[in-house]
């Protein structure tokens, strides 16, 4: 990049490196959206004729899951935590309604699976914000007892994986046309409370304030430990309803659904350019980092690659992206 | 110091101001221990026959994560943290599983040094990547974790390979009494022989001093970047001890990490390790991860779900930080 940039220098002074920098610095998602592009002409070229009308069905479909935990992972990020239960969390929901959806009607379980992933997100909250626990370890022992109390409620039921209601699988996994998954009609509206939430609403402002200087914060009077537990909340929540959508989209109800996807959502909302120290960035860019993983994995496997090569690749890539977009973006 | 200060004529005074801050430094070491102690107390109460097995069983299960726990510890006294342990584990599980298999006894001790080299190459490679892009170590260590785990599946995809059987030897049994398991000498062994000697020296006094002020010990002549390899290196060694720690307990190699990386996090921070780095020891580290274990034990001793022996593990990592740092909130106020 300041190859490029560099030697575009010497004949226009407006193509300079700092230009370059300074409006990537300022827009931090036009580096991303060129990534994203490049890895679909990637793909182009690895399979010519792959990419169309289907194939950004597939990959939306596949995104709009760990776009949601992401922003689990965005929102703790900000005020300077990680939420390394959503995992947990997700997987619970979506077994959760699974196992009560033929009992109770399909409304009815959601419900219940959404207040149980509420009462997680509270307590988290409250150790969080109260007793000011590190959200690192506090997220990781709840993540065990929400995980440990699924196990058992699955042994109480006894219940095989096989009972995603219709409705889940409708979300989950069909779409308009072939082409437009119906799951779009969740992340769209979340989407939208969430980026107008942070931008222009007060509370969206605490968090990057907690983040940025969490004594400033207090000094300005925030009560940290009332944002603090209504984030945690709040994460818990989206985390339930992205396990609504995986077990839709997997139509697999099972206590270790979402437990692959914790490490890809912190990298997506990493790739996307919020900093997990807290204070800087945004939902926009870590949808745009959700769909470049999501890409990513299908180019890899679409290359036919051995699943040992292909993990390798993902991870050299992830911290690839992360050092160049630090780079480019750095404040110095 | 202090016992200069102290009355002269009242010895116990000044014995008591000199233990003083050793015990206050190491109190939560020392409660840690208390409490592993009522718990081993309680298992015998509950499980009249726990005894020289228990106690064997219990050095060899916790083997593994303890020296994991040892090396996640090193990297977060210095200000990092390494998601990628159980993934490095793993990796070099396979590689000492897959040389060993069906070679001489010799051929065995080659492979046990070359792992560890290994284990140091790796974790340079860690702590070199976090130094130099500069990007936190929890999402360069998460990454990593990926690139490892899927270099353990490229030697080995399915579990297999063998050990030598000294290395099985060596943790396996006990060493003269009953009740000193091999598994616990090699452990003690291997802590005194390598963190001891780095922790009195120049480097780990820098561990420290990166840890609790990055800035203030730039200034004080310290070389961060280097101190941060040299402690994501010796993670490495550690966690290489660990993999084959679970080769020779399991005399196989697994591809698949196990849960050691979260678990390692938890048993630093309930041994007394700030996560912000800086303070703490590998001492209480160990001893939370035998009160980890032993809870297990005694919850299948008690009939409980292993479950719910899940969820009363996550409670009790919870309510013990908790408290931890309710007591440093009211230090804080008072």
């Amino acid at each position: 990049m300041s190859g490029v940039a560099g030697a575009s220098k010497a004949r226009s002074p407006w193509l300079s490196a700092a230009v370059w920098r300074g409006l990537f610095r300022d827009r931090p998602m036009i580096p991303l959206l060129a990534l994203l592009a490049m890895l679909v002409v990637a793909s182009e070229l690895v399979r010519p004729g792959i990419v169309g009308p289907d194939w950004i069905g597939v990959i939306l479909r596949a995104a709009v899951p760990l776009a949601i935990l992401a922003g689990c992972q965005t929102l703790t990020m900000l005020t300077g935590g990680i939420d390394l239960s959503v995992g947990a969390v997700a997987s619970m929901s979506g077994f959760v309604v699974a196992s009560l959806a033929a009992g109770t009607g399909t409304p009815t379980a959601i419900v219940i699976a959404l207040v149980a992933a509420a009462l997680a997100g509270l307590v988290t909250g409250i150790g969080v914000g109260v007793f000011r626990v590190h959200p690192l370890i506090m997220t990781l022992g709840m993540g065990l007892v929400v995980l440990g109390l699924a196990n058992f409620w699955q042994l109480q039921t006894l219940m095989s994986s096989t009972g995603v209601p219709p409705e889940l699988r409708w979300l989950g996994s069909g779409a308009f046309a072939q082409v437009l998954p119906y799951s779009l009609l969740v992340i769209v509206p979340l989407a939208a409370v969430i980026l107008v939430g942070l931008r222009r609403t007060g509370y969206g402002r605490l968090l990057y304030a907690i983040g940025d200087n969490p004594i400033a914060a207090r000094l300005a009077g925030a009560r940290s430990w009332q944002i603090l537990v209504v984030l945690y909340v709040i994460s818990a929540l989206l985390a339930a309803v992205a396990g609504f959508l995986l077990s839709g989209y997997t139509n697999v109800a099972s206590v270790s659904l979402a437990d692959s996807a914790l490490l890809p959502s912190v990298a997506a909302a990493v790739i996307g350019g919020t900093s997990i120290l807290g204070g800087r960035g945004g939902y926009g860019g870590t949808m745009v980092g959700a769909l470049i993983l999501t890409v990513i994995t299908s180019l890899l496997s679409s290359l036919g690659y051995p699943d040992a090569v292909t993990q390798i690749l993902f991870g050299a890539i992830i911290v690839a992206v992360a050092a160049a977009y630090a780079r480019v973006t750095s404040q110095s | 110091m202090t016992a200069a200060a102290a009355p002269a004529d009242s010895r116990r005074v000044a014995l008591a101001d000199l233990l003083g801050p050793a015990a206050r430094r190491n109190a939560w070491s020392l409660g840690l221990l208390g409490f592993l102690i009522l718990l081993l107390v309680f298992t015998k109460l509950i499980e009249p026959r726990y005894g020289v097995t228990g106690i064997q069983g219990l050095a060899i299960s916790v083997l593994p994560l303890a020296l994991a726990a040892v090396a996640q510890a090193i990297v977060v006294i210095s200000g990092g943290i390494d998601l990628s342990i159980g993934s490095i584990m793993a990796l070099i599980n396979v590689v000492s599983a897959v040389l060993m298999q069906g070679q001489s006894e010799e051929f065995g001790v080659a492979v046990v040094l070359g792992v560890l080299v290994l284990g140091l190459v790796i974790g340079a490679v860690n702590g070199g990547l976090v130094v130099v892009t500069r990007i936190p170590d929890i999402v360069v260590t998460l990454a990593m974790s990926f690139v490892w785990a899927g270099c353990a599946l490229l030697v080995l995809p399915t579990p297999g390979g063998g050990s030598a059987k000294w290395l099985m030897d060596l943790v396996s049994g006990s060493l003269g009494n009953d009740w000193i398991p091999k598994a616990a000498v090699v452990l003690i062994t291997v802590v005194a022989l390598i963190w001891i000697p780095v922790r009195r020296s120049w480097l780990g006094l820098s561990f420290y001093a990166t840890g609790s002020n990055r800035l203030a010990a730039f200034r004080s002549g310290v070389s961060i970047g280097r101190t941060k390899l040299l402690a994501y290196a010796l993670m490495g060694l550690f966690a290489a001890l660990a993999g084959l720690s679970l080769t020779a307990s399991t005399g196989i190699g697994e591809p698949v990490p196990g849960p050691y990386t979260l678990l390692s996090v938890a048993a630093i921070v309930l041994g007394g390790v700030s996560l912000a780095g800086g303070r703490g020891g590998v001492f209480g580290p160990i001893v939370a991860v035998m009160i980890l274990q032993i809870i297990r034990t005694d919850m299948t001793f008690l009939n409980v779900d292993t479950n719910l022996a899940t969820v009363v593990q996550g409670l009790i990592l919870i309510g013990v930080v908790m408290i931890g740092s309710l007591v440093q909130i009211r230090r804080a106020r008072a």
